[in-house]
């Protein structure tokens, strides 16, 4: 018996599957997670992410903060209200606590950090604030609905008022605004086009009926999955976790490095690794033929005594074949083996991401 | 509670078996099963012409979430198996005990399935599960 989000009974009265997601009694689908997949990437779907947490961070001295916390720089979204950017958090010795997104609100900024990692995130983020002027305030009153895919930004406009559907327009992708005390963003977990809307949990019920109404699909955790992997996403815990560099896990390009006087927590230990030389990085694999390969099925590369690791692993519904992330030696080349049930197996190496705007990139 | 159906013989392992009116007998997984494997995307099957055994592996059936290998209730030569499943795995989780059959053997000897729980023994063995 886990925490349950203001959606729990909606969920269990639409047939929803309930599991446990890090403490969490969360839908894992409603029936097909293959139906569901594909209502995202054709039309609209959407997601309970009430879970996750928000953590608002006003104050003096909250961009000086930030700037120390995060491995990313919030100068890079200075000026732009509303503006999203996606970092890693470290800890000193350059490992990834978690990963998030930051919105500037123009004065105060607020995060969106995963559920699974809260408790740890929180404590980690609380003792740096000491020594800073600045609050942090965790916004548990809030639910969070996702709704991706091609119709959804049109479908959800219908359900709301005049002032928020012309907010929505005015959205620029990985921008969000605020509207009452509802705040809309145009970001996603799907690699498709849509929104995330944090509101008051007292209005979340009427909401995901009115969005039930309108036609949009209600998805559960596994097709989350699925849309994120063919999107390229890491999922922490897979991808990265407190003992894995951001630089191995494809989050290179998220590391400000300018300036290079800014000091932010496992800079030096991830500068070092740089200079070195990164000995490995995150790969996409393709399976081509029946199977399906999964996280922790070991990696062999030919010429290398080094072996890599799947990340994560699943049947893509839109490909219709076997695709998976692993941590692998950099020198790989275009193929490498996986061990699939005892079988070494042969298998493609892409780069991390596969299906974009509902098309193959391979 | 999953569908059970009465005339079938069942394994723990949740595959079921239907005697069929030439002698032969069919082999396929339980709604139970389907239910918990999620949506099925590959199934493995035995060579039309090769034998099974009971107590080893004769296939498998994966799903997005796993894969699971399936059992033979009855040793003997596989005379036939499901085509469809090959184009249409979902037909597993649709129709488990009916479009959604694996293979059909020529048992060596009908009383192995006499080892194998009826409807209401393989009840019992889930009722703890669901």
């Amino acid at each position: 018996m886990g925490h349950k989000t203001v959606l729990y009974s909606t969920h269990q009265a639409m047939g929803g599957k309930l599991v446990d997601f890090g403490g969490w009694d969360m839908p894992l689908h409603y029936g097909s997670q293959l139906e569901e997949h594909h209502k995202v990437r054709r039309a609209a779907g959407m997601f309970d992410v009430s879970h996750m947490t928000v953590v608002d961070v006003r104050g003096e001295e909250a961009k000086a903060y930030l700037q120390l916390l995060l491995a990313n720089d919030v100068s890079r979204i200075d000026n732009k209200f509303g503006k999203a950017l996606y970092s890693a958090m470290l800890n000193p010795q350059g490992g990834v606590i978690d990963d998030l997104i930051v919105y500037n609100m123009d004065g105060w900024y607020r995060t969106v950090v995963n559920c699974g990692t809260r408790e740890k995130d929180l404590a980690w983020m609380n003792s740096i604030a000491v020594d800073f002027k600045v609050e942090l305030q965790v916004r548990d009153d809030l639910a969070m609905i996702a709704v991706q895919g091609p119709d959804a930004i049109a479908l959800t406009k219908q359900t709301l008022s005049k002032e928020r559907a012309e907010l929505i327009d005015s959205l620029a992708v990985f921008q969000g605004g605020e509207s009452g005390e509802w705040f809309i963003a145009r970001t996603g977990y799907t690699g498709e086009d849509g929104l995330e809307i944090m509101l008051p949990d007292t209005e979340a019920v009427a909401f995901w009926q009115a969005l039930v109404d309108i036609g949009v699909a209600v998805c559960g955790l596994a097709a989350r999955d699925t849309l994120r992997l063919e999107a390229g996403m890491n999922l922490y815990g897979h991808e990265m976790d407190d003992n894995v560099s951001p630089l191995v896990a494809n989050m290179g390009w998220t590391i400000a490095w300018e300036p290079a006087q800014r000091n932010f927590i496992g800079r030096a230990v991830i500068e070092a690794e740089k200079a070195a030389g990164v000995q490995q990085k995150l790969v996409g694999l393709v399976l081509r033929e029946r199977g399906v390969l999964r996280a922790e099925q070991v990696v062999s590369v030919e010429g290398c005594d080094q072996q890599g690791v799947i990340t994560s692993g699943t049947f893509s519904p839109s490909l219709g074949y076997s695709i998976a992330l692993a941590r692998v030696p950099a020198t790989i080349g275009s193929h490498c083996q996986v061990n699939m049930r005892g079988k070494q197996v042969t298998v493609e190496v892409v780069k991390p991401g596969f299906v974009r705007n509902g098309k193959s990139m391979l | 509670m999953s569908e059970i159906r009465k005339e079938l013989k069942y394994l723990s392992s949740h595959e079921w078996a239907r005697l069929e009116e030439d002698g032969t007998v069919t082999i396929g997984i339980t709604d139970h099963a389907q239910e918990a494997l999620g949506d099925v995307v590959f199934v493995e099957v035995p060579e039309v012409g090769s034998t099974v055994n009971v107590g080893e592996e004769a296939g498998v059936v994966e799903s997005v979430k796993a894969a699971s290998d399936i059992y033979s209730l009855v040793s003997g030569e596989v005379i036939e198996v499901n085509e469809l499943l090959q184009d249409a795995p979902e037909t597993v989780n649709s129709s488990p005990y009916d479009d959604g059959w694996f293979f059909r053997v020529r048992p060596d000897d009908l009383d192995e399935l006499e080892n194998a729980l009826d409807a209401d023994d393989y009840r019992s063995a889930i009722e703890d599960e669901e």
